[in-house]
Order: structure tokens, then sequence, then C-alpha cells
């Protein structure tokens, strides 16, 4: 059971982060209404981040994981969460058997 | 007799209801947590290590972010900055929400720590025909967040005995896993151009700068995109 110093200094920063923005609504419930442009611009702010997260993987790595992304994407408008995972995984292992 | 006093059976109900509403989403939540675990321990993470994080974050996207980037050792600033990105959604949700569940300070500031998408939905849609109790809150969040602790935990006591996450294309159950998570967002005009500009300047970022600036640089370019490409009149 270790932990280590600099991994347990992250892990701070990001619980204080996240609990900070859990609360901050709180102090600010009658005063935030967000229209138009800048809604638009704070509900993208999830898919942008996870996309950006993911690009080097997806684009880059290699055509095994750019196709396997692809079916996958496909895939995720059909299915359920899990069942969209198992497909990507498993494209991902036969197309790095192929290709 | 406990079961008399109508002030505890009340309790009583609002916390079963809790449990009730909140069981599909932790049931769901169970192999994506055993996941986290797997592949946090893949990284080096240690497993007590995987707990804190967990207990502490209690955050589900932002925690995938991390490990997705996960290098020795951990860049502090950088995984604060993606997780700020990441959870900031939750100030509008906190602020929709505040005014429907009546708390004290002290028990708000408490009850929002184990504040996510699944209970604050939950929470909402119960809003539109009766008041949010703590009772409520209490059950279905705390609910949740032992769901989440524990799931993870076990994933990743069994990933330390998986071995390299490659070999069964476990690497790449992140990536699938983040483009299910997009694919929830919907295939507006607005959703697609920040989507498209995202991935582009991320992985151009990343060929050309390196990690992990191209996580704050595509997140940055795709809001910029779907400020310009949404109509300038306000539609709510």
């Amino acid at each position: 059971m270790s932990v280590d110093t600099t991994t347990l200094l992250a892990i701070l920063a990001m619980a204080a982060v996240t609990y900070i923005t859990r609360i901050a609504g709180l102090f600010v419930a009658d005063r935030l209404v967000l229209t138009g442009r800048a809604k638009a611009a704070f509900d993208a702010i999830p898919p942008a981040v996870l996309v950006a997260v993911i690009a080097p993987t997806a684009l880059t790595t290699g055509w095994a994981e750019a196709i396997a992304a692809a079916i996958t994407a496909i895939a995720a408008f059909r299915l359920p969460l899990l069942a969209t995972v198992a497909v990507g995984v498993a494209s991902v292992v036969l197309l790095r058997g192929v290709i | 007799m406990d079961q008399i006093n109508p002030y505890r059976t009340e309790l009583g109900r609002e916390a079963r209801a809790g449990l009730r509403d909140i069981a599909p989403a932790a049931i769901a939540a169970i192999p994506i947590g055993l996941l986290f675990g797997a592949v946090a321990a893949g990284k080096g993470m240690t497993t007590a290590e995987v707990t804190l994080m967990s207990t502490l974050v209690f955050a589900g996207g932002a925690q995938f972010a991390a490990i997705e980037t996960w290098i020795h050792p951990a860049p502090i600033l950088t995984l604060a900055f993606a997780t700020f990105l990441i959870n900031v959604r939750h100030v509008l949700m906190g602020a929709s929400l505040s005014p429907k569940m009546k708390l004290s300070r002290t028990q708000e500031l408490l009850a929002y720590f184990f504040l996510t998408d699944e209970s604050w939905a939950l929470a909402e849609r119960r809003a539109l025909d009766r008041p949010v109790t703590g009772a409520y809150w209490a059950a279905m969040a705390g609910m949740l967040f032992a769901n989440w602790v524990v799931s993870t935990t076990l994933g990743a006591v069994l990933g330390s005995f998986l071995g390299d996450p490659a070999r069964l294309g476990a690497d790449f159950a992140f990536t699938a896993l983040f483009i299910g998570l997009i694919a929830g967002f919907g295939r507006s005009r607005v959703t697609l151009v920040t989507v498209g500009t995202s991935a582009a300047v991320a992985a151009l970022v990343h060929h050309f700068i390196g990690a992990p600036w191209h996580v704050a640089c595509g997140a940055i370019a795709g809001i910029a995109a779907a400020y310009l490409a949404a109509p300038k009149e306000a539609r709510a």
C-alpha cells in the first residue's frame, strides 16, 4: 500500500479543483444564466476535452487504431456504452493482427 | 418503535426511493470502474493510489482523462487544468439544483462533494414533481460513491495480475470508452464542428509540439469553434 508523493499531490490538486467546481454553483445560483453563443461554448467543453485527450491515440498511432476508432464511432451511435467499448477493443485486436 | 415515528418512516421512504433510482446507473458503473482500476494499475498506479483518487476526486471523466495521459512523475498543473476543464460543468449543475434542494449551508458543502452527472440528473427529474430531500440525495449519491470506490479498487487489484494491457487491446479501451461518451453529446452541427476541430488541433499539436499540450490546445480550439458555429441569437 504505497503512495508516491508527486502522485499524491496530483490527486489532491485534482480533488481540490473538482470540489471547487461542485460547490461554486451554490454561490452563483441566482446570477448564472448563460444563453446563445456563451452557452454553446460552455456546453462544448466536455466533448472538446474528451476528443482532445484521445485524438493522438485514435488518429496518429497507426492505421489499426484509426480504423478501429472509426468503427467504434459508428457503434457508439447504435449500442450502449459497454458494448461500444467491446466493439472498439475487439476491432483493434483484429486489425493489429491483420495490418 | 421507530417504524411508527412518522419522521423516521419518511426518511426511510426517501432513502429507498434514492437507492431505487440510482440502481441502474450504479450497476452500469461497475464494469467501467473495474476497467478504470485495471488500466490505472497497468499505467503503474498502486491500488492505494487508485482508491485514494476515486475517494477524493470521485469524477469519472476527469479520472479517465488523467489516466489516459498519465506519466511519471505526474504533471500536477496539467492534470489540475484538465480536471478543471472537464468538471467546470458542475458549476452550472450546482447552480441549477441548489434552489430545489433545501439544505443548510453546512449540509450543502457536504452534499455537493457527491455531485455527479447521474445524481444531478436524477435529482433534477425528481424536483419536477416533489421536493428533493437530503435523505434522498444521501442514499442516491452515497450509493454511487461507494460503488465507484469499491469497483475501481477491485479493478486495480485484478489489473495488477493481468499484465501488459496492450496484449488484450485494453490500452484501446479508454479510446473506445471516450468515443462512446462523446457520442452521448449528440450529432448536432455545433457538436460535430467542436469534435472535428478539437480532434484535428489536438492531433497536430501532439505531433508537432508533444504531450501534454494537445489536451488544452485541442479543447480550447473546440470550444472556440462551438462559440463561432453557434447561432448568435439566444435560443437557450
